[in-house]
């Protein structure tokens, strides 16, 4: 299934207060990252929906990052475990579909993050161009 | 469903379109459904831009817009204030991030840059698309704040808030007021008595009708939200029910209390806290006399109970390195032939605070260093402490000292009834077991729950004057908050769909706010939220297994309409104006230079002129010059022209074309 020279397209998650200004760093000093990584901030990474995850596999989206708050979170301190819940549902409905439940990841993300948010987005590519293209995997399991 | 969208893309005068195609996004953006008009700009941000768009929106009839510029964080307020001042909701607006996001983060890859920029715009109108007209929420607020805690920080507080005109209600836990301070001997800088200060402020106190002291009170119940909270407090048996707009936490902190044996704690009369070697001080007049004989040789052991690696007390308790410096320097003002011996891992006296490590090194005080592995080792021999260790200063050398007292520096814990303040205000204890804010840098003395504050060192390890700042900006946040006797809060909550909800309680046992509770409606048990204390956080949104729950502004059509809009694709042609990152730019992207360009040249008259001088004749501000100024001269429009007589002063001159 591994496609050469394949760029995958990646949904990230980030949250308002802690993820994304870590995300907006890494832009402000200019650390590239794969220009098919897409963000959609929320107030917390525990109100993602496992149908937005879903939605987005549907869509072409290779794989779906949930830059989490983690003990950061201002909103509970189950913030983790919550993700975490939600990570477990959505793999859940991507078994489902036969989709490889690589294609979701998640990792602690601060409002300072820039590099480690980075490093997280390029093996995470990495690993979506070791699985190929998320429409061929849904097509063939169809 | 909006069907009359403006669109303005930014060019933020070069960083965002040196790297992305603006023009070329714009007009293919102009083509899209529901899209009225679509705009490049070079300063979204600029008062001549917002005027625009606000003629836009009335002339055109929009409906909703869509910015595409820098971080939502930045500028999402400017622009919700335009679609306000246009007469349309400033909810029907979506801010679009092209710069941080894309054109700097994609520097290195325009042609790609471009492409995502198209995904984001498209996304963004599909959002705006389904965007509500959402309102402010307004409630009553009463003039009045519950103080808990009346200590130092707490009667300080209480003190200015019933000046500024609230009602107070000040809560004391203990008989008398004051907490450690109350208990502590002269303090560094002032020099004054703990009791002495603490006196003063309960005098003050006294002499305010606004404030209500109860001492022996505690607080049994609390309930309602932000702007009317019901406290119900014990005192001395009595119970009262208070009605407040806010609550202020400043219940201070607990001395660490060694463990027994540790550094010989226990073993011997002769190791003792720094608060129990205070009060000796206080005891003694003229000699320092512990078990019927003379003190001559003092041993401090600094950061006891803090900074454990693998202990819970992780953090520097910041007060200490100085309290124990200042107790010895007072050693040597009030006691002849004491010598000091400091068994310190770093010495963090701070500030104005150094003045006093320096006043210690002068009175022959000697400092040695140990690191938390090899810790100093307490052994008792007949009855004296001797104090072993390998001094990091001289090589590890291996160093005893008999002791006639060991003096253990012991740093702060959070209260041990931290927890029971934390249960009934719902406000969360951090893994330091000391209260939590929302933000530290940010909203350093907001708590998650609207409408109830800490100050002090109930939050964490602050000296005297730090707790006082931190309680005064609780203070001004409160009396902000509740001076106009209503509370406009943000519409961003939860809400539930009372046909899908099954009222399964999934949703109400996520909330850390308890703002969800059960509702008969129609027969029929169903979820119910509290505005007032919900925080917009949708964690009850996943859990709900009907879907019944959503935040505003976070639709599942909101957010799904944006995952397809950034999987939209359209045909980007390479631009010529586009460049590698490093190289010149070429050209100016626009036909008109912006109202401040045009301003600034305006000001030369063939000489060249320094920024300052540049401000006096555009009467433009000094910062927005240089700001401009940097992305003119990029551009080739005006260039350097060397120092002003006195080389003050950069020169700058419009260049020849």
């Amino acid at each position: 299934m591994k496609t050469e020279g394949y760029a995958p397209k990646i949904l990230v998650f980030s949250t308002d207060k802690i993820s994304d200004p870590g995300i907006d760093q890494a832009g402000l000093r200019k650390l590239h990252y794969s220009p098919k990584v897409y963000v959609i901030s929320l107030p917390c990474s525990s109100g993602v929906k496992p149908r937005w995850i879903m939605k987005a596999f549907e869509e072409g989206f290779d794989g779906v990052f949930i830059a989490a708050d983690g003990h950061e979170c201002s909103y509970s301190p189950k913030c983790a475990e919550y993700t975490n819940n939600i990570i477990v549902e959505a793999q859940r409905l991507m078994k489902e579909r036969n989709i490889n439940t690589k294609r979701i990841r998640m990792a602690a993300i601060c409002s300072v993050c820039a590099e480690p948010f980075v490093n997280h987005m390029g093996t995470f590519s990495k690993i979506l161009s070791e699985l190929g293209s998320v429409k061929n995997e849904i097509a063939s399991n169809s | 469903m909006k069907q009359r969208i403006g669109v303005y893309i930014c060019h933020c005068g070069g960083n965002i379109s040196d790297y992305v195609d603006v023009e070329q996004l714009s007009k293919l953006i102009a083509n899209e459904d529901n899209v009225v008009i679509s705009k490049d700009v070079m300063f979204a941000c600029s008062d001549s831009n917002q005027k625009e768009m606000i003629q836009d929106i009335q002339e055109k009839q929009l409906d909703a817009i869509v910015v595409a510029s820098c971080s939502p964080k930045l500028h999402t307020h400017t622009f919700r204030n335009v679609a306000l001042r246009a007469g349309i909701n400033p909810y029907n607006y979506v801010q679009v991030n092209v710069r941080e996001q894309c054109s700097w983060a994609h520097s290195d890859t325009p042609l790609d840059a471009t492409v995502k920029a198209y995904g984001l715009v498209r996304a963004g109108i599909n959002r705006v698309a389904y965007s509500e007209a959402l309102e402010n929420i307004e409630i009553e607020a009463q003039k009045a704040v519950a103080v808990i805690g009346a200590g130092v920080a707490g009667m300080r507080a209480a003190i200015e808030l019933a000046r500024l005109g609230n009602s107070v209600y000040l809560i004391e836990k203990e008989e008398q007021v004051g907490g450690r301070v109350a208990q502590s001997g002269k303090l560094f800088m002032t020099g004054e008595d703990g009791k002495t200060l603490t006196q003063r402020l309960l005098n003050e106190v006294k002499s305010l009708s606004q404030i209500n002291l109860f001492t022996k009170a505690t607080l049994e119940k609390v309930s309602g939200s932000i702007g009317n909270f019901t406290i119900d407090v014990n005192v001395d048996g009595n119970l009262l029910k208070l009605n407040v707009g806010a609550v202020l936490v400043t219940t201070g902190f607990d001395f660490y209390q060694p463990t027994k044996n540790e550094y010989g704690f226990g073993q011997t009369q002769r190791v003792i806290t720094l608060q129990e070697f205070n009060q000796l001080i206080e005891n003694n007049t003229t000699e320092l006399i512990i078990e019927g004989r003379p003190v001559k040789n003092i041993a401090y052991i600094y950061c006891v109970g803090n900074r454990q690696s693998k202990g819970p007390n992780r953090y520097c308790s910041r007060f200490c390195c100085t309290a124990a410096i200042h107790s010895s320097v007072r050693v040597h003002e009030r006691f002849n032939g004491v010598k000091a011996f400091h068994f310190y891992r770093d010495i963090r006296t701070y500030g104005k605070q150094e003045l006093l490590y320096r006043q210690s090194s002068l009175n022959g005080d000697v400092y040695l260093k140990f690191e938390e592995k090899e810790p100093p080792i307490i052994e008792v021999e007949n009855g004296y402490p001797v104090v072993k260790v390998k001094d990091y200063l001289t090589s590890k050398k291996e160093i005893a000292l008999k002791a006639d007292l060991v003096v253990l520096v012991t740093g702060m814990v959070a209260r041990s009834d931290s927890n029971q303040i934390s249960e009934k205000l719902k406000i969360p204890i951090g893994n330091d077991k000391f209260f939590n804010e929302i933000h530290p840098k940010l909203r350093p003395v907001e708590t998650v729950i609207n409408g109830v504050y800490i100050g002090g060192a109930c939050q964490g390890p602050k000296n005297i004057s730090e707790s006082v700042q931190s309680a005064l900006a609780g203070v001004a946040k409160i009396n902000a908050l509740l001076q106009k006797g209503k509370i406009a809060l943000e519409p961003i909550v939860a809400r539930v769909n009372a046909e899908a909800c099954l009222w399964c309680g999934k949703c109400a046992e996520v909330c850390e706010y308890d703002a969800i509770k059960p509702l008969e409606m129609n027969g029929k048990m169903v979820a119910q939220v509290n505005i007032a204390t919900c925080k917009g956080c949708g964690i009850c949104a996943p859990v709900c297994p009907s879907d019944a729950i959503e935040i505003a502004e976070y639709s599942n059509q909101g957010i799904e309409s944006m995952i397809a809009g950034f999987a939209a694709e359209a045909e980007i042609k390479q631009s010529e104006t586009q460049h590698e990152e490093e190289t010149e730019p070429t050209h100016v992207g626009m036909k008109e230079y912006p109202e401040e360009w045009n301003k600034i040249l305006s000001c030369f008259n063939g000489e060249p002129l320094t920024i300052p001088q540049i401000s006096d004749k555009s009467a433009l501000a000094k910062e927005l010059i240089t700001y401009h100024l940097m992305t003119m001269n990029r551009y080739g429009i005006v260039e350097p022209a060397g120092l002003n007589d006195d080389e003050s002063y950069n020169m700058y001159k419009p260049k020849k074309q």
